[in-house]
């Protein structure tokens, strides 16, 4: 009896540590009508890249900006690390940002700070003994990971579409985050772009053992990068499985994201 | 016309809690010195070529126009002390901070609402930098400090304005001059002005700040937090010199 309660608890301690996010039942309404999320249910394990795909509103830059804290959802519950982020404090919260990237759509780069102190101004908040030298090589290592060394001391307004998201990759991965979101990695750019984008993704993936949330409508990317997809629709989780699988789904309407 | 009157309120106790939150993130660690620096010199000293100019054209225009009407009196003698009295007390206080209104306000809203608009400020958040202290803190406190130094740099230049206009139409010595101010001027006359530039430059971080901080998505937005951030931070100078002015009333 002793023997099978301590197997119970070794279980689920063993899927705790398997299981970096977990929503449960998460809904989001915005403007009182717009009910953008009715319910979703998802879990991503470690070292796994999950991809979200959906129609353009679905909800997906809502689904991983709620995990975040930077959108607070109306009901659900979101486990990161074993932890629901939406009973945290702020600074509980901020030691789980630490540990999260978030690459958004546009970038999001600093304007007024050159691509070097865009990414010593994120490392220097969070390990103000750092020495000079020690950022810098940070910086350039962070950088290099991203092949754009030689853009350190370009501003984010000389850079094009595709070097901005690499830069913005850059700033999150000089915190060496466990868990990293991609909002839209490959939107507005061409296809070569968007291929290296997605290579990168894989690369940072296989490197650095994280786990990621891909949103993305780019099949090529999905394709690539992903381990498991999900499909929402309507505010849940419509469809899920392999991109194997749901390229031969029964679901027309999935099957369509495919074609 | 309820809707109107909601929004209003809405508006204020959006306003209130923003600038209360300034009152509890300024002394809360870290503290952005470097920014703060970079601020006041933003603010402070790429403002003063603006302010010279409009100060000395304040003081020297102030000193033809009166100069008439003195003369036909006989106290053309109290020229230097009255237009020293007007641009200490009120002009160059609510002229200086309606020329960072429009020029700091209104930079401070197109920035942090530029920033809003692109996810700058939620890149901040989602790295764990409190954006709040990081660029609203700064900034407050930035208006705060430099808006009143402005000012007594406008006070300074109007008067050499209004020393040169006197000049104009007489020999006056800049020691003669400057001594019939000071026999004017009180303490008085300084401190209550002093205080209100204050109230000036921190109601001119403040709302630009918050403008900017709470611009919808959309360029468009950028735009309008600039504009607003001019509007509102124009007509609140104008509402803490009239407060300012009754209170002063009180102890006069």
């Amino acid at each position: 009896m002793i023997e099978e309660k301590e197997n119970i608890a070794t279980k689920a301690k063993a899927k705790e540590q398997r299981t970096m996010i977990e929503i449960k039942d998460l809904h989001k309404t915005f403007g009182g009508e717009n009910h953008v999320l009715q319910g979703v249910n998802l879990t991503v394990n470690k070292g796994e890249d999950l991809v979200i795909l959906g129609r353009s509103g679905s909800g997906k830059s809502v689904t991983i900006k709620c995990i975040v804290g930077l959108i607070e959802p109306d009901k659900g519950e979101i486990n990161v690390f074993g932890e629901n982020v939406l009973h945290l404090n702020k600074s509980e919260l901020n030691e789980i940002r630490v540990r999260i990237g978030f690459l958004f759509q546009s970038g999001a780069l600093y304007d007024s700070m050159s691509v070097r102190e865009n990414l010593a101004f994120t490392l220097r908040k969070h390990q103000r003994d750092l020495s000079k030298d020690e950022v810098e090589n940070q910086v350039i290592e962070a950088l290099e990971s991203v092949g754009l060394a030689d853009a350190i001391d370009k501003m984010p307004s000389e850079l094009s579409g595709g070097m901005q998201k690499r830069i913005g990759l850059a700033r999150t991965l000089i915190l060496k985050p466990e868990i990293i979101l991609y909002d839209e990695p490959t939107t507005g750019l061409d296809t070569i772009t968007s291929r290296e984008i997605s290579e990168l993704i894989l690369d940072i993936k296989h490197k650095r053992k994280t786990t990621s949330i891909i949103i993305t409508h780019d099949m090529a990317c999905a394709k690539l990068t992903a381990d498991r997809i999900m499909v929402l629709k309507e505010g849940v989780i419509h469809a899920e499985g392999t991109y194997e699988e749901l390229e031969k789904s029964d679901d027309e309407w999935v099957r369509s994201f495919f074609e | 016309m309820i809707l109107t009157i909601k929004k209003t309120f809405d508006d204020i106790g959006s306003v209130t809690l923003f600038a209360g939150k300034f009152f509890k993130e300024v002394f809360i660690p870290p503290y952005e010195f470097k920014e703060f620096l970079k601020q006041c010199y933003i603010i402070g000293y790429k403002s003063l070529p603006l302010v010279a100019i409009t100060g000395f054209i304040m003081g020297l225009v102030l000193t033809l126009q009166s100069r008439p009407t003195l003369v036909k009196f006989g106290a053309e003698s109290w020229l230097p002390g009255m237009v020293a009295l007007s641009l200490i007390r009120e002009i160059a206080p609510v002229i200086t901070a309606l020329i960072c209104a429009g020029k700091v306000s209104s930079g401070i809203g197109a920035e942090l609402g530029s920033m809003k608009v692109t996810e700058q400020i939620d890149a901040m958040e989602v790295s764990a930098i409190n954006p709040y202290n990081y660029l609203v803190v700064t900034r407050i406190l930035a208006t705060t400090l430099m808006v009143p130094i402005l000012v007594f740099f406008a006070d300074a230049i109007g008067i050499l304005g209004g020393y040169f206009g006197i000049n104009i139409h007489g020999d006056v010595t800049l020691y003669h001059f400057l001594a019939q101010i000071f026999q004017s001027l009180e303490f008085l006359d300084v401190i209550p002005a002093t205080i209100k530039t204050f109230f000036f430059g921190f109601f001119i971080g403040m709302i630009g700040c918050y403008k900017g901080f709470n611009a919808s998505n959309g360029t468009e937005s950028v735009g309008k937090a600039a504009n607003s951030a001019v509007v509102t931070a124009s007509l609140a100078i104008f509402i803490i010199d009239m407060v300012a002015v009754q209170i002063t009333d009180l102890f006069m």
